[in-house]
């Protein structure tokens, strides 16, 4: 007696399914408005999505958008560029020099846990409320998850590319720049998407906590006004801006990581 | 070249690795090395290409380099030791790149040496493009770019199955042919050791001692299965005991 073999393979491998993704999208925004429109809540603790476009695009007209926007970035680059400058640096030496990780290493780990924000007071006290108080909170922050992607990024460099390098009389600063770092560089690259998070969290509660100009100010005020629409265009704001550096990240993975 | 080792012995912290090891690999040799896993192999070539240093003992080099040699003493390894993000051309120029030659002559020794090994039209692929056996010929171009006077060469077709080795060591063999480079060859596999050695140094398991030097009287074109019968079977009684009981050894 022949029978046809059952199937028994399939499943728990997921697919693209793009018409999902953009339903659902939809489907969210469509409920939200309709709760909205519907009237069984009070627009000042749900505004409708309409409403938070129109808002956002309010802001965009009277320049307010961009003045706010300049302002965070200014603080996100300057940051950003400072800690992950240093924490590269500080990240390769624990990588590669023994003495360097012996006292680095203790130090590093005791001092990533801390959130920066804490450190923001003291900032105060020593540049003031101004600018420098909150760039230095989110080099900060910055620094800590930079140096250890770094660091490990380093260490996962295999063995034998570096033996390989020596076998053939390749100079120390040599080894460095053409094994070391771009077999650091996928570490690297993952410290840069995780700080530039923490930069994205850090400037907003800076400027909640003093600030004229900035997304997170704007978005302060909004709340003390009980404007919530304003309020929920500028978390919208932050979305994009987060989404925006992911796919910087993203990109710069695809062209600098391509030989994965 | 020559490549003298006298009395060296090596130990990690407290675990002995090599004990008294004292040979010499003549002028324009292949002298094979065998014995079981974690006998101190590649720690040994390791010190024979001066990347460790003998806790005893001392290696020498005896003679001149070829004409135009850059790097007389050059491994060829088992993992290939490719640099994944660049090119085929990219990592052999790697080895050429700190020398005192012009970017006209490195590019000539590039392409002599992709020549010759059939990887031409490949020169521009990436590592992960290629497949085992075309990976390790670029391993083995980098190192004949350099103009070697001793090849060490550690379990160099290990990683790869047993057609593209068969294949590969033919093309060794054709190339050393025509080079005669001096060299050291790391194998588990015996008849990859008496396919292409003249002498095959058995290894003692841990630590490492020279149990035996066998020399391979066969003419290397003389080399058929049955002709190395005697000798296989000679070398595979003395590793067999060995080899069972550092299988069964654990650290
Ligand atoms: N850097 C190191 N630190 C400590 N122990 C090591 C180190 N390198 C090798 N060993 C140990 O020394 C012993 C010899 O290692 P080695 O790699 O030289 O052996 P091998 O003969 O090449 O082995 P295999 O046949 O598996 O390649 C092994 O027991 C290994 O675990
Ligand atoms: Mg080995």
């Amino acid at each position: 007696m022949s029978e046809p073999l059952r199937f028994r393979g399939g499943g728990f491998v997921t697919r693209p399914k793009p018409i999902s993704s953009c339903l659902a999208g939809l489907a969210v925004v469509a409920i939200w408005q309709a709760v909205a429109s519907a009237g069984w809540v009070s627009p000042v603790f749900l505004p409708s999505p309409a409403g938070i476009a129109r808002a956002l695009a309010e802001m965009a007209l009277s320049g307010q958008l961009w003045r706010h926007l300049a302002a965070s970035l200014q603080r996100i680059l300057l940051g950003f560029a400072l800690g992950s400058a240093a924490g590269l640096a500080f990240g390769l030496a624990l990588g590669l020099l023994s003495h360097a990780r012996a006292a680095g290493l203790p130090i590093v780990s005791a001092l990533f846990p801390i959130p920066k924000i804490a450190l923001l007071p003291l900032f105060i006290l020593w540049f003031g409320i101004g600018e420098p108080s909150k760039v230095a909170t989110i080099a900060l922050g910055v620094f800590f998850p930079m140096a250890i992607a770094t660091y490990s990024g380093v260490d996962q460099v295999p063995r034998t590319l570096i033996r390989m390098a020596q076998s053939f009389d390749v100079p120390t600063h040599a080894v460095v720049a053409k094994v070391i770092l771009p077999g650091a560089l996928p570490g690297i690259l993952s410290g840069v998407r995780i700080s530039a998070s923490i930069a994205l969290i850090l400037v907003v509660a800076a400027e909640m906590i003093g600030a004229e100009f900035g997304v997170g100010a704007f978005i302060l005020t909004a709340g003390n006004l009980m404007r919530t629409e304003d309020l929920l265009a500028g978390v919208c704001l932050l979305s994009i801006l987060g989404l925006a550096v992911g796919f910087l990240v993203s990109l710069a993975e695809r062209r600098l990581l391509a030989w994965r | 070249m020559r490549l003298i080792v006298e009395r060296v012995s090596h130990g990690y912290g407290a675990l002995e690795v090599l004990d008294d090891i004292s040979l010499t690999v003549e002028e324009g040799e292949i002298l094979a090395i065998i014995g079981p896993s974690g006998c101190g192999k590649s720690t040994l070539l390791g010190i024979l290409g001066g990347l460790l240093k003998p806790s005893k003992g001392r290696v020498l080099t005896d003679g001149s380099a070829p004409e135009g040699s850059l790097n007389p003493i050059t491994y060829i390894f088992q993992d290939f030791a490719l640099l994944p993000w660049r090119s085929v051309a990219g990592n052999v120029a790697f080895a050429l790149e700190h020398r005192r030659l012009g970017a006209r002559e490195r590019e000539a020794r590039i392409d002599e040496v992709l020549a010759k090994i059939g990887l031409r039209d490949f020169a521009s692929a990436l590592p992960r493009q290629l497949s085992g056996g075309m990976r390790q010929r670029v391993g083995i171009a980098r190192a004949l770019a350099v103009r070697p006077a001793i090849l060490l060469l550690d379990e160099p077709l290990s990683a790869l199955d047993a057609q593209t080795r068969e294949i590969l060591i033919e093309e060794f063999l054709a190339l050393w042919l025509a080079h005669r480079t001096t060299a050291v060859y790391v194998t588990h596999n015996l008849d990859e050791a008496l396919r292409l050695a003249d002498r095959v140094c058995v290894l003692s398991r841990r630590p490492g001692r020279i149990r035996e030097m066998v020399a391979v009287d066969v003419g290397r074109q003389d080399r058929t299965p049955a002709r190395l019968a005697p000798l296989r079977e000679r070398l595979w009684r003395s590793i067999q005991d060995e080899a069972r009981a550092a299988d069964r050894e654990y650290v």
